[in-house]
């Protein structure tokens, strides 16, 4: 293993490992003070999530979800970009795909109305993500505040749109229901599965996320993403078009939060039902941040997150299920806090020495 | 009618005055203040809980300010002290508050998603609009922001804190502690920001569940429509609580639906950041963790 690599893994696992030490603490002062003994908590959380099928089921149905809106967050990051809108392009995707497939005949059959749904869920997001990336390659905009408020001006359309627009079935805040679009569950094929809602959007997720691993480090217009993300003016000077590798960066991320609306919309409950992401856009920049912005480690990550959010229901009988939201916030906090510091340790160390760490783009 | 309306208005608009003051003081010093939510929330639940076990709104009231100046000192903690991403930090400090008020609602009240009825300020929360008059709040409230306006900004510490947010270096090399005038104007905004929620929950006289409802953002969004200007993010929280309050008048006439109303904050900021209402530029130095 080159210094090198050796590094980029030891300033990507630090912070991790020393965030989750933190997490522990906290997990037990809020399980104590519930007057619950930590031990018994922690080990139902392990059973309730991967001691069984059907909780890795359900831990792998929320990992995919998961693994786009931190891929999106992600992509955008490596280009100096910092995407909060995941929550709406993850919304507007799974809504443009209930969209093309009620706009469908179901006589088409799923191997037609499937890819279409993909596509259709791709160009939602990619359109939300479309507006931030143009006010800032236009107008030098900042992203955060333009996706932030885009957030709040997308969902209030999509309330809209469900709650008088006539798209939905009376009553309710769900659209018809579109079984000719339906992507088959785990449990189709293994029986063990029986009752979680992991899909084979699953496979969408680990192509998506191969996908952009390739196209970060293996194509020049992902060279030129990242180049953008670590030093704009010297990729500027280069002969990089700055402004369009933005709004590249941004619609492409817009597009892979979008792709994740359709673990739902297609794999799970076959319509668009409003208020479906539940956090998991911004839950996204925690998969980002802890995945280190690389796709294997957003996978991974993805599915630590999964696990707690899972493992949340499984305590709920012993302690408020609340606990994991707590902990989701100090796990993001802590490793924030930890990275600059691990960072700092890592180079003041004589090995310091060795070639200048992995470039990961604005590191959080 | 029209009366009502304003009445209204400056009624919505304390909460937003309160926390983009304190917005403006952190973003003025560099630091970028997605926590807004957080501090409201939190300072919501602290309010009603010092409220319930004392009895008394006041006390209420000052164990709300001390929930905020805790969760700003988180704050600046990570961004200040650790250098950590303040985006970031943001976002991980504003679910962690979300998450706290709902343990702790569990806990306290057996409850997910409000508290008991507690002592606060003025009558019923839809009681007469009048009655929003003889609330002190409401008056401290738009005192603090003629204060912010006038005062802050052009004291020796509104100096020191402008200096910070446009060039730390230059502050710095001029004798200025950079880190600690930037921790002392994120502890402060936390406990304005909290007054905002601390004026929800005793106004409403209860807490419930993730009641600041993107309060935060608005407030937030004020800022940066407002340019940084604290006058000018006074006047766009009580042009955004305008059209709140006008909302509430034509509801059920179903002339706009309410939805769109709520973009309009939203979509201003848009517009304002597109550089159609002149040009926004934030403090030279924000969202840098160094210098």
């Amino acid at each position: 293993m080159s210094p090198r690599t050796r590094r980029a893994i030891e300033e990507g696992l630090l912070p991790t490992l020393a965030a989750l030490l933190v997490a522990l603490v906290a997990g037990d002062l809020l399980i104590l003070s519930y007057g619950q003994a930590p031990g018994a908590v922690w080990r139902l959380m392990l059973d309730g999530t991967w001691g069984n099928a059907y909780g890795i089921g359900q831990v792998l149905y929320k990992a995919t979800t998961l693994a786009f809106t931190g891929l999106a967050v992600a992509v955008g990051l490596r280009a100096g970009l910092f995407n909060i809108g995941a929550e709406s392009q993850l919304a507007a995707g799974g809504f443009a795909a209930a969209l093309m497939g009620l706009a469908l005949p179901p006589a088409l059959g799923p191997w037609v109305a499937v890819p279409l749904c993909l596509a259709a869920a791709a160009v939602g997001g990619g359109m939300v993500g479309l507006v931030p990336g143009l006010l800032r390659a236009r107008f030098g905009a900042h992203e955060v505040i333009a996706t932030i408020m885009l957030n709040f001006v997308v969902l209030a359309f999509l309330n809209w749109c469900m709650a008088s627009g006539g798209l939905s079935v009376p009553e309710t805040l769900h659209t018809r229901a579109i079984p000719h679009a339906s992507v088959p569950r785990l449990a189709s094929f293994l029986e063990a599965f029986h009752g979680s809602a992991a899909n084979l959007v699953l496979l969408v997720a680990i192509a998506t996320a191969v996908a952009t691993g390739w196209f970060l480090f293996r194509t020049r217009q992902g060279y030129e993403l990242r180049a953008v993300g670590l030093q704009p003016e010297a990729a500027e000077n280069a002969g990089i078009r700055v402004p369009r590798t933005w709004l590249i960066a941004m619609v492409a991320s817009g597009a892979i939060a979008g792709l994740g609306g359709t673990n739902f919309v297609l794999g799970y409950k076959q319509y668009f039902e409003d208020g479906f992401t539940g956090g998991a856009g911004f839950l996204g920049i925690a998969v980002a941040l802890v995945g280190r912005n690389h796709p294997l480690g957003v996978v991974l990550a993805a599915l630590f997150f999964a696990t707690l959010s899972q493992g949340g229901l499984a305590i709920h009988a012993l302690v408020p299920k609340q606990m994991v939201e707590v902990l989701e916030g100090v796990v993001i906090l802590a490793v924030a806090m930890s990275v600059p510091a691990v960072r700092a340790l890592l180079r003041a160390r004589p090995r310091a020495a060795a070639p200048a760490a992995a470039p990961v783009a604005a590191e959080g | 009618m029209l009366g009502v309306i304003l009445l209204q208005t400056l009624r919505i608009a304390v909460p937003y005055l309160f926390a983009a003051s304190g917005g403006v003081l952190a973003e003025r010093a560099g630091i970028v203040s997605l926590a807004l939510e957080g501090f409201m929330l939190g300072g919501a639940f602290g309010a009603t809980l010092g409220a319930y076990y004392s009895g008394s709104a006041w006390v209420g009231l000052a164990a709300g300010i001390g929930a905020g100046l805790l969760l700003g000192a988180i704050h600046a903690l990570a961004c200040v002290r650790f250098g950590a991403n303040q985006i970031v930090a943001g976002v991980a400090l504003n679910l962690m508050v979300v998450g706290l008020t709902r343990f702790f609602l569990r806990l306290a009240f057996g409850s997910s998603s409000n508290s008991p009825r507690v002592p606060g300020f003025g009558g019923e929360g839809t009681a007469g609009a009048l009655a929003t008059l003889a609330d002190p709040p409401l008056w401290l409230g738009l005192a603090l922001m003629v204060v912010m306006a006038l005062g802050v900004l052009r004291t020796r510490f509104g100096l020191r804190v402008r200096a910070v947010g446009e060039k730390p270096e230059a502050a710095e090399s001029l004798g200025v502690g950079v880190a600690g005038v930037r921790w002392t104007a994120v502890v402060a905004s936390g406990g304005l920001a909290a007054l905002g929620g601390c004026w929800l929950a005793l106004d409403q006289h209860q807490f419930t569940d993730q009641m600041t409802a993107g309060r935060g953002f608005i407030a937030l969004a004020a800022v940066i429509f407002g340019r940084w200007e604290p006058v000018r993010a006074g006047i766009a929280c009580l042009l955004f609580a305008f059209a709140e309050a006008l909302q509430i008048q034509v509801q059920g006439t179903n002339v706009i639906p309410s939805q769109f109303v709520t973009m309009i904050p939203y979509v201003l900021t848009l517009v304002a950041l597109a550089g159609l209402v002149g040009r926004s530029t934030p403090p030279a130095a924000l969202g840098r963790s160094d210098g």
